[in-house]
């Protein structure tokens, strides 16, 4: 059961170009990007236990890098890709080293400030940035002399990074390390009397979790052909945040699944109800009040008392 | 001459103003069974967290098998050798029984690093576990979620993950606290048979079990070693049975 529905969702998100138009390609290549950002933000706030608000900085960085090095360094796409990626990385390494000395809202907090940072200098480090007009990426990559420009091209050339992210994220929360993740979440001292550096397991998955941050913010750039300081916002690892824990957290199908909810609320519904973030705030609340764990988490619980529950 | 399993050197730990802990010294030698007691407040679970490294005392010395670890932490402890058991239930109750033992053992293995390989490929790991369970009588649950069990197969669960990592030195930290006569018995059971290989050090109230299991007794009290030495001659001692065993 679980592997044909597994099996038709690949079916249908790989043939989804032949039959869908334009509108919903884009629409479809948003949701995976997001998803991709959703997941690796999930590795610190599901698996780790640590709530971070401030995961836009790597999305951020990474988009302003590539396309910074792209048009001022006159770098090829490859070039930039790899020196945005391994700065982004570096900067989650540090940013790891900062934040974790704090858990819970310390830890909030420490992201949310270190992203502002980030935010208030794509704004005033005009010479670097552009400021408020931002950076135009003069077109999309052509990986072995494949065009992206076209909306099927470019949505196949995401999911295929969507899922080598999925699978990797998957087994790293499955593995060994992984384990030893989840038991820093549920019980950090026990971990340490059994010999495991809680701290250092923490760093490592935050880096990890920085560099599929800087993954979704290269795909997010070279979607848009421009990155704003928007992007580094708050909002955007509100968005974030949002995704995972409406999706359910700690799971693997619910980032996916907040954040293709979060893109269809703000992209689609938006073309047909004005105060879009009205309803955005509805469904929350839905969620919140019938399904607190998550949609996920939430749904299977729903099902299983229903299968197992009075005639 | 071998050098002591556990040395503590006039160690002294304050919390703000309050001592806990004051110019605590003692020597326990390899394969010993010491029982720490004392009234409630005498300061014996943050001796243990001091040994353990959660705390950091104050001032004093701490020695593992001749070793100066004052300054290490605890998982770094953890790999010299010294586990622990809790007071109050530390499991992991979403997960099943045998998982919370393959966490145990992974503790001191270098498969804990692994990003790549799925835990449940470990099979040597899970053998293992299964072993360590049929040994403590919890074999059957071993498929078990740890938050339904019963509460004395939780307090044995918390001696088999401590007992996997094959310990030199082991703190069990009143593993019969809120245990029916029965189980208290499976328990102490479970306890003598530990290898002499490893020292074991416990705090416990429930006396008549206790000291079956102790060769040598130290009392604390106000943070304080009052009595310390042989078991007849600490239970003989006229201030044990003022400030403990009452009259």
């Amino acid at each position: 059961m679980r592997t044909v529905l597994l099996l038709l969702t690949a079916v249908v998100l790989a043939s989804l170009p032949l039959f869908a138009g334009t509108f919903y390609i884009n629409l479809a290549s948003q949701i995976l990007i997001a998803a991709i950002f959703a997941l690796s933000l999930n590795l610190l706030v599901g698996y780790a236990g640590l709530t971070s608000l401030g995961h836009a900085s790597f999305l951020g960085f990474a988009a302003y890098a590539s396309a910074w090095a792209s048009t001022n360094l006159g770098l090829g796409f490859a070039p930039a890709a790899l020196l945005s990626i391994t700065t982004t990385t570096l900067m989650a390494a540090c940013f790891g080293l900062i934040a974790l000395r704090a858990t819970g809202l310390g830890f909030l907090m420490i992201t949310l400030a270190l992203s502002q940072v980030l935010w208030g200098l794509a704004y005033r480090w005009a010479s670097l940035t552009n400021g408020d007009n931002g950076l135009t990426l003069a077109g999309r990559p052509a990986p072995f002399g494949i065009a992206l420009d076209g909306a099927g091209a470019y949505y196949w050339f995401t999911l295929a990074v969507f899922a080598a992210a999925f699978t990797l994220m998957a087994v790293f929360v499955s593995s060994a390390f992984g384990s030893a993740l989840k038991g820093t979440r549920d019980q950090p001292r026990r971990m340490a009397a059994l010999g495991y550096n809680v701290w250092l397991i923490r760093w490592i998955t935050f880096v990890y979790a920085g560099f599929w941050g800087g993954v979704a913010g290269l795909l997010y750039v070279y979607y848009h052909r421009y990155i704003h300081p928007t992007s580094l916002s708050i909002t955007t690892s509100a968005e974030g945040l949002l995704g995972v824990i409406a999706g359910g957290s700690g799971t693997l199908g619910g980032p996916v699944i907040g954040a293709g909810l979060l893109v269809l609320l703000k992209n689609y519904a938006s073309a047909y109800i004005e105060r879009w973030n009205m309803l955005l705030g509805f469904v929350f609340l839905f969620i919140v009040l019938v399904i607190p764990e998550g949609i996920v988490p939430g749904v299977r619980r729903l099902l299983s008392r229903k299968g197992s529950g009075k005639p | 001459m071998t050098a002591p399993a556990l040395e503590i050197v006039h160690l002294v730990k304050h919390f703000g103003g309050i001592p806990a802990t004051q110019d605590v010294s003692l020597k326990i030698m390899p394969g010993e069974r010491r029982l720490i007691i004392g009234p409630n407040g005498a300061g014996k679970t943050t001796l243990f967290n001091q040994i353990t490294g959660d705390f950091r005392p104050t001032s004093g010395k701490i020695l593992l098998f001749g070793q100066d670890v004052t300054r290490l932490t605890p998982h770094a402890r953890a790999h010299l050798g010294l586990s622990r058991t809790y007071q109050i239930i530390t499991l992991f109750p979403q997960d099943s029984v045998a998982h919370n033992v393959v966490l145990g053992l992974m503790g001191l293995k270098g498969a804990r690093w692994n990003m790549f390989r799925p835990l449940g490929f470990y099979a040597e790991l899970h053998a293992e576990a299964r072993h360590m369970l049929d040994r403590v009588g919890l074999g059957a649950l071993a498929e078990a979620r740890v938050g339904e069990i019963a509460y004395g197969q939780k307090r044995r669960l918390e001696i088999a993950m401590a007992l996997a990592q094959k310990p030199r030195l082991l703190l069990l930290d009143e593993p019969l606290a809120g245990l029916s006569s029965e189980e208290r018995a499976t328990i102490k059971q479970l306890i003598a048979a530990i290898p002499r290989d490893t020292t074991v050090i416990m705090i416990e109230h429930d006396m008549d079990t206790a000291l079956d299991l102790a060769e040598t007794v130290t009392l604390l009290h106000y943070g304080r070693v009052l009595v310390d030495g042989p078991r007849d001659a600490v239970i003989a001692d006229p201030k044990t049975r003022e400030v403990y065993l009452g009259h």
